[in-house]
């Protein structure tokens, strides 16, 4: 690893000759890097490039070719999932037949509810405030992704990883992203965001880890780490 | 009850289920009318008689409804898998085995129990014999929760593909071919005037079989189809 | 490390399968082929008349062997697709999913058979007693393996969830081979017995038994070209398949 490591801390998760090969086609790998708390990593990359493929691994939902991924120093697979970990994926996990206040509610009993927070303050923090009763058919594109981030306030979890977290969101919707990893960071989670896009993350400087697509044979995508 | 236990979420999950399927009701009534359909279907193939429908009255009302049923079965993971909740349902770090179980309930509770509530009125319009309608309804009671569990797990190994219509029918069948023999024919031994609790019985043991083992394999399937 | 752990190893990998079941298959060929013409010369010509069906009985030894190997190949099948589950071992995976057409073609056979030696004897092409309807049942289960892998896009994934549903459909296995004992069935019960007397007459049961082990070895033979063919299409990309077909002229 290139990037020299701030505190001394065990890390909070932790990709060890991570590697993933689909139809013995390589995807991304080997990767090694850790996430410590505070740590906000953006990972770039063109399409097809295996970010979503990389967050799906990270989160236990994909066994890797090759390589570990260890939360807290456990190894993290589809049979040891953890509430540590939070996924937000490009389809959202969201019911649009509910009600925003209604899949929050269930985002809560599924995960548990993080003190000092209500799902009603939770919407207003995003912006929805008078949102709450409405199908989530109704809303916008942007909106529901805003509905997704008010789940991430809610539920207690300290890893969030966030595919595309700005897609189909404004200004201020950017805005309200980084504002939510900031907070995040400053509480002690730490966060794995993908983006293709020229979106600038404000306020300090992320690692980033890009994926390019590599000049191995058949367009093998191979993985550096560029530290700003 | 604490948020976040495996309890809560499971509760969680059950009233959610419910009340999507209360909004989405219009489609929940698809089962009955095509129950209702089949069965009327009979009287005009093989002739109004009373005996000739009386004789296969339980067995053609067992077979309509199970294939309501398996009409049904593909929209149990569908609308979760096209708006990524499943994928949240496996990321969650409780037993996905209680989680499916969950979902099964609702799926029999919205799908079966009101073709087994219309049970009767299908009798009628086949002149099933009044004695063996407790018999039929008994089960219909036995052989229709299999039928969503097992179901369950073969819809669990279909999951995304998008025309897995026929595949679905096609592993379904051969699966629950035991439960319709043993159900129909305790109905047909209750006709015919034998005893009919045997049949009964090893329905109920297949049920309490199914009830512990299919979860586990339909979430066991879930992980290879979605991984 | 364990020479056997090693052996299995080397044997698990796609060059070396390819290699060596290119060498049997020759000989199982010619193994089933010579088998078989002597199973059949002795059942077909020198077996004698049974008292009660007189000729027409002699297709047990098409349809008795087929019938065994149906049950063989699913079995085979299960159990492979275990292994590919459980240790997630490629060859595995490929020799399940080749074991599942010609299992799924001896089942039919068997049913075929069994209707064409039906008819003289009990008068009829089909009865829906608990062995026949079983073996039915047994060949939907292989066309919903074979289905089903063919359904989904990914390969590995495809051959993963086939397997499963081997494995889940294995209990029809004790179904078919006890129906003729826990049911009162139209098909007949056990004659040939592994343990104990077998209820038939040595004259006509060598036959058979040679036909057991002909069948056998066209599964084997069978199997493996199948396996060597799906495995150079799944490893179509790798070194050692264009090595195949660079370096020598088209051979076995």
């Amino acid at each position: 690893m290139q990037t020299p490591v701030e505190n001394e801390t065990a890390p909070l998760l932790q990709a060890r000759a991570l590697a993933f090969a689909r139809n013995e086609e390589p995807i991304f790998g080997p990767l090694d890097f850790a996430l410590h708390a505070g740590d906000v990593v953006l990972i770039e990359g063109d399409n097809g490039s295996g970010k979503t493929t990389l967050l799906k691994v990270l989160s236990g939902l994909l066994q890797p070719t090759s390589g570990e991924v260890l939360l807290h120093d456990a190894p993290l697979t589809l049979a040891k999932l953890s509430h540590q970990v939070a996924l937000l994926a490009h389809l959202l996990g969201l019911k649009l037949e509910l009600s925003a206040l209604e899949n929050l509610r269930f985002a809560i009993g599924l995960g548990g509810l993080r003190s000092g927070i209500t799902p009603q303050l939770a919407l207003a923090s995003v912006g929805l405030e008078g949102y709450e009763d409405q199908p989530l058919r109704m809303l916008s594109a942007g909106q529901r992704k805003r509905v997704a981030l008010a789940r991430l306030l809610l539920v207690p979890v300290a890893l969030w990883l966030l595919d595309e977290p700005y897609a189909n969101l404004d200004r201020e919707g950017i805005e309200l992203v980084n504002r939510l990893l900031d907070n995040h960071a400053r509480r002690g989670g730490a966060a794995l965001i993908t983006s293709h896009g020229a979106y600038a993350f404000t306020s300090g400087t992320p690692r980033r880890i890009a994926l390019k697509p590599g000049i191995g044979n058949r367009g093998s995508a191979i993985a550096e780490q560029v530290s700003p | 009850m604490r948020p976040g236990t495996t309890a809560a979420a499971c509760i969680a999950l059950l009233r959610r289920d419910f009340v999507l399927t209360w909004r989405r009701r219009g489609d929940a009534l698809n089962p009955l009318l095509f129950a209702v359909m089949v069965v009327s279907l009979f009287p005009f193939a093989l002739g109004p008689e009373a005996e000739t429908l009386a004789r296969i009255a339980a067995g053609t009302i067992f077979v309509a409804v199970l294939l309501a049923m398996l009409l049904s079965l593909d929209a149990l993971f569908r609308s979760d898998l096209e708006d990524g909740s499943l994928e949240q349902l496996v990321l969650s770090p409780h037993p996905l085995a209680l989680l499916i179980a969950a979902k099964v309930l609702v799926h029999w509770l919205t799908t079966a129990l009101p073709l087994i509530a219309i049970a009767p009125l299908l009798a009628q319009l086949l002149h099933l014999p009044a004695n063996v309608l407790p018999v039929l309804l008994a089960a219909l009671a036995l052989a229709t929760p299999l039928l969503s569990l097992i179901g369950a797990v073969c819809v669990a190994l279909t999951v995304g593909m998008r025309r897995s219509g026929m595949l679905l029918t096609l592993l379904v069948l051969p699966l629950i071919v035991p439960a319709l023999i043993f159900g129909a024919g305790a109905c047909n031994a209750a006709q015919a005037g034998f005893a009919f609790i045997a049949p009964l019985l090893w329905l109920g043991a297949w049920l309490a079989l199914a009830l512990v083992l299919a979860p586990l394999a339909a979430a066991a399937a879930l992980k290879i189809s979605l991984t | 490390m364990n020479p056997l752990v090693l052996y299995f190893h080397k044997f698990g990998s796609p060059p070396y399968f390819y290699r060596v079941a290119g060498l049997w298959l020759p000989w199982l060929y010619a193994l089933a082929l010579v088998t078989g013409t002597v199973g059949l010369y002795g059942g077909l010509v020198m077996a004698p008349a049974d008292y009660q069906q007189g000729d027409s009985f002699r297709i047990i030894y098409v349809h008795v062997p087929c019938a065994w190997m149906s049950l063989f190949a699913y079995l085979f099948m299960a159990a492979n697709g275990f292994i590919a589950l459980v240790w997630r071992i490629k060859l595995s995976e490929t020799l399940a999913m080749a074991a599942a057409p010609v299992g799924a073609a001896f089942t039919f056979v068997t049913l075929v058979t069994g209707s064409l030696w039906g008819k003289p004897t009990w008068g009829t092409w089909w009865t829906w007693d608990a062995r026949l309807t079983s073996e039915l049942v047994l060949l939907f289960l292989y066309f919903g393996v074979i289905g089903l892998y063919h359904a989904i896009e990914d390969t590995r994934q495809a051959a993963r969830a086939a397997a499963f549903l081997a494995l889940i459909g294995v209990v029809n296995l004790p179904i078919v081979h006890y129906s003729v004992v826990w049911w009162n069935t139209l098909h007949q019960s056990q004659t040939v017995s592994f343990t104990g007397q077998s209820k038939i007459t040595a004259s006509m049961l060598w036959p058979l038994l040679v036909l057991a082990f002909a069948t056998h070895a066209y599964f084997f033979a069978s199997l493996l070209a199948r396996a060597r063919v799906a495995l150079l299409s799944l490893e179509s990309g790798k070194e050692w398949v264009r090595g195949l077909l660079t370096s020598e002229p088209a051979h076995g």
